[in-house]
């Protein structure tokens, strides 16, 4: 059994990159993060705040939107990633699954799982005991195994995201929104069966996510995001006790409930970074 | 039964034989498409660019060698007979060490006829794969995430310029390809089914040509189905079309993807050319076949390899049994020519995605 808190040696370092889509649009403003091993790390923030383009400019998958870092550095265990191709990353063990799941509609559960270990070079048995493994974590998966991946329901698909990744035998797994669109059981499912990968399987996540109050639960340590810079990082615990955060992500404030309107206003008052 | 059922019977199968040709050449498209979603404008001339250089490959045409004339003034043009007499001798001398002297005889007078055409075909088949590699490096590659409609007009680029390559390196002239299947009616069937008409009915007519052309037609899509639905690989194929991006994401390279997709089309399209070059001639006019495959995939939707086949069938058949039936009595003939296009006109309005396109899967 591995640990279940984070060690100290880092696996993602990514030092103040930038991203521009089509050569105008700026995403990323200079965001730093650390992904270190064995940990949950999450990455919170609201709608275009740039959690899903720090995911793909660290997959790589950012070039197939015309998307491209101009400035900064992504490195995975001390070595520099951002020329590879998301297939290298995924041999080097880093994985996404992204957002909205994704699926292959047409083919079984069964064969979307296979479709993971597509870069895996060590034999059938290695991979016929992992999708074991994925069955055991995911036993929905087990009995829709034979189902085509399109009718299958959202929660269903989820699991199929994620257990096709971890097919891959992936030592990072970068995770978008996983909760999109699922009631909160589900969610809640869900992010129990992240916890145990993590705990039992040793699996990294970093974890974009806008459910701020499920992701801290779950995460060792948060970064969160606006208008693509860091605004405030720290330990999962800390950050959930933190008046802004409560505030402005988990609805929580002294005063109690406010209105809606009131909270716009205090918020175009009150930046971030002053 | 009276002679005039067993005529239609008769037919229906030279329909279904037709058939078979029109869904070879739709199958190039499907493919293509559903791996990339790109309809491949070329596949036609890929046709007649395999079927040409299979020609010069079997005949030992040199390539380019109009060009060289041109330049040089020399007067080249073959590299000598295709499989001497000694070669064969030579070849049954060796096997008869191993083998009894009928059997090493027959091997080898089996070589010397079919030898250049076998190595013709492997050549042919080298030679496809590395024009999909030329495509995926020179092409492809630098038009990922374009629209559909750019990726089109680079297919019709490639078609141009396939049709002026293959004339370049091969000539444009008529060339009769000979892959050792006699054509014309088979006399062994048509004798063992003249039985069942009347005094009138001879027996079926069928084209012995066409008979090979289905048999290995149906080998060919069988060795489809089983390569994409029970390998790694071929599950990616259906992956890719299904999401690139997903694909992308669990470490499928679309750039291989792309190679293995325009090669197997590439054998389809050498297939399809083969069968089709026998039977009319190599010719420029051979690259419109791909106009009789695009009613069989709005027939059978773009998406489904399935589809391609049933709607080339329906197709084959309905424009045989047409004519037959009410074309040739009521019409005045000739309805061969525009029937399959006025079956796809219909299907366009009442059934767009065709009999077995890919259904959407909305989940609501």
């Amino acid at each position: 059994m591995l640990d279940a808190a984070p060690t100290d040696e880092s696996l993602l370092e990514i030092s103040n990159i930038e991203v521009i889509y089509n050569h105008v649009i700026l995403v990323l403003k200079g965001v730093s993060l650390s992904v270190p091993k064995g940990g949950i790390t999450a990455l919170l923030g609201g709608n275009g705040a740039g959690k899903t383009t720090t995911l793909k400019a660290i997959s790589n998958l950012l070039h197939s939107e015309r998307g491209e870092v101009t400035k900064g550095s992504i490195s995975y265990r001390g070595e520099k990633i951002a020329d590879l191709m998301p297939a290298d990353l995924v041999k080097k063990g880093v994985i996404q699954v992204m957002e909205g799941r994704h699926c292959f509609e047409h083919l079984t559960i069964e064969e979307n799982l296979m479709t993971g270990s597509y870069t895996r070079r060590d034999g059938r048995g290695a991979v016929a005991a992992d999708l074991e493994m994925v069955y055991n974590y995911f036993p929905r998966l087990r009995e829709r195994r034979k189902s085509q991946a399109g009718y299958t329901s959202g929660g269903e698909q989820q699991m199929c995201a994620i257990g096709r990744a971890l097919m891959s035998r992936p030592e990072t797994v970068l995770l978008d929104e996983p909760s999109m669109g699922l009631a909160p059981q589900l969610v809640e499912e869900i992010f129990g069966i992240v916890k145990d990968l993590n705990e039992k399987e040793g699996v990294s996540f970093l974890l974009a996510e806008q459910n701020t109050n499920v992701a801290l639960r779950f995460a060792h340590y948060g970064y969160i995001l606006e208008s693509g810079r860091v605004v405030m990082d720290g330990p999962a615990a800390e950050l959930r006790e933190n008046p802004d955060v409560k505030e402005f992500y988990l609805g929580m404030s002294e005063e109690g409930r406010k209105s809606y309107r009131n909270v716009r206003s205090y918020r175009r008052r009150k930046r971030w970074l002053g | 039964m009276s002679a005039d059922f067993w005529f239609g019977v008769e037919v229906f199968l030279n329909g279904l034989m037709a058939g078979v040709m029109y869904s070879l050449v739709a199958l190039g498209f499907v493919l293509i498409f559903k791996a990339s979603g790109i309809f491949n404008y070329a596949q036609g001339v890929m046709a007649l660019f395999a079927a040409q250089t299979l020609v010069g490959l079997q005949t030992g045409l040199i390539p380019f060698s109009h060009l060289i004339n041109a330049i040089f003034g020399t007067e080249f043009h073959h590299f000598g007979q295709a499989a001497p007499d000694w070669w064969i001798e030579t070849y049954s001398r060796g096997l008869s060490v191993l083998l009894p002297e009928s059997i090493s005889l027959s091997i080898a007078g089996f070589l010397g006829f079919y030898g250049p055409t076998i190595l013709a075909i492997i050549f042919a088949a080298l030679v496809m794969l590395f024009f999909a590699i030329l495509v995926e490096k020179l092409v492809l590659k630098h038009l990922v995430n374009q629209e559909p409609i750019i990726l089109f007009m680079a297919t019709i680029g490639l078609a141009f310029f396939m049709e002026g390559f293959g004339e370049l390196m091969w000539g444009s002239d008529v060339k009769t390809l000979d892959i050792g299947i006699e054509q014309g009616g088979n006399v062994w069937f048509e004798e063992k089914t003249s039985f069942l008409g009347g005094e009138d009915f001879y027996g079926f007519y069928l084209d012995t040509l066409d008979i090979y052309a289905t048999f290995i037609a149906v080998a060919l899509v069988l060795a489809l189905v089983l390569f994409s639905q029970y390998t790694k690989t071929g599950r990616a194929l259906r992956a890719v079309a299904d999401d690139h991006q997903a694909a992308l994401s669990v470490g499928i390279s679309l750039r291989t993807i792309w190679v293995i997709v325009w090669t197997i089309a590439g054998f389809v399209a050498l297939v399809a050319g083969m069968m089709w070059g026998a039977k009319s001639g190599v010719q420029f006019s051979l690259s419109l076949i791909a106009l009789k495959a695009l009613p069989v995939l709005m027939l059978g939707g773009f998406t489904s390899i399935p589809g391609a086949i049933i709607g080339g069938l329906i197709i084959g058949v309905g424009e045989k049994m047409f004519e037959f039936l009410i074309g040739a009595p009521y019409l005045g003939g000739a309805t061969e020519n525009w029937f399959a296009y006025m079956l796809a006109l219909l299907f366009l309005v009442f059934r767009p995605q065709g009999l077995f396109g890919e259904k959407i899967i909305e989940r609501v």
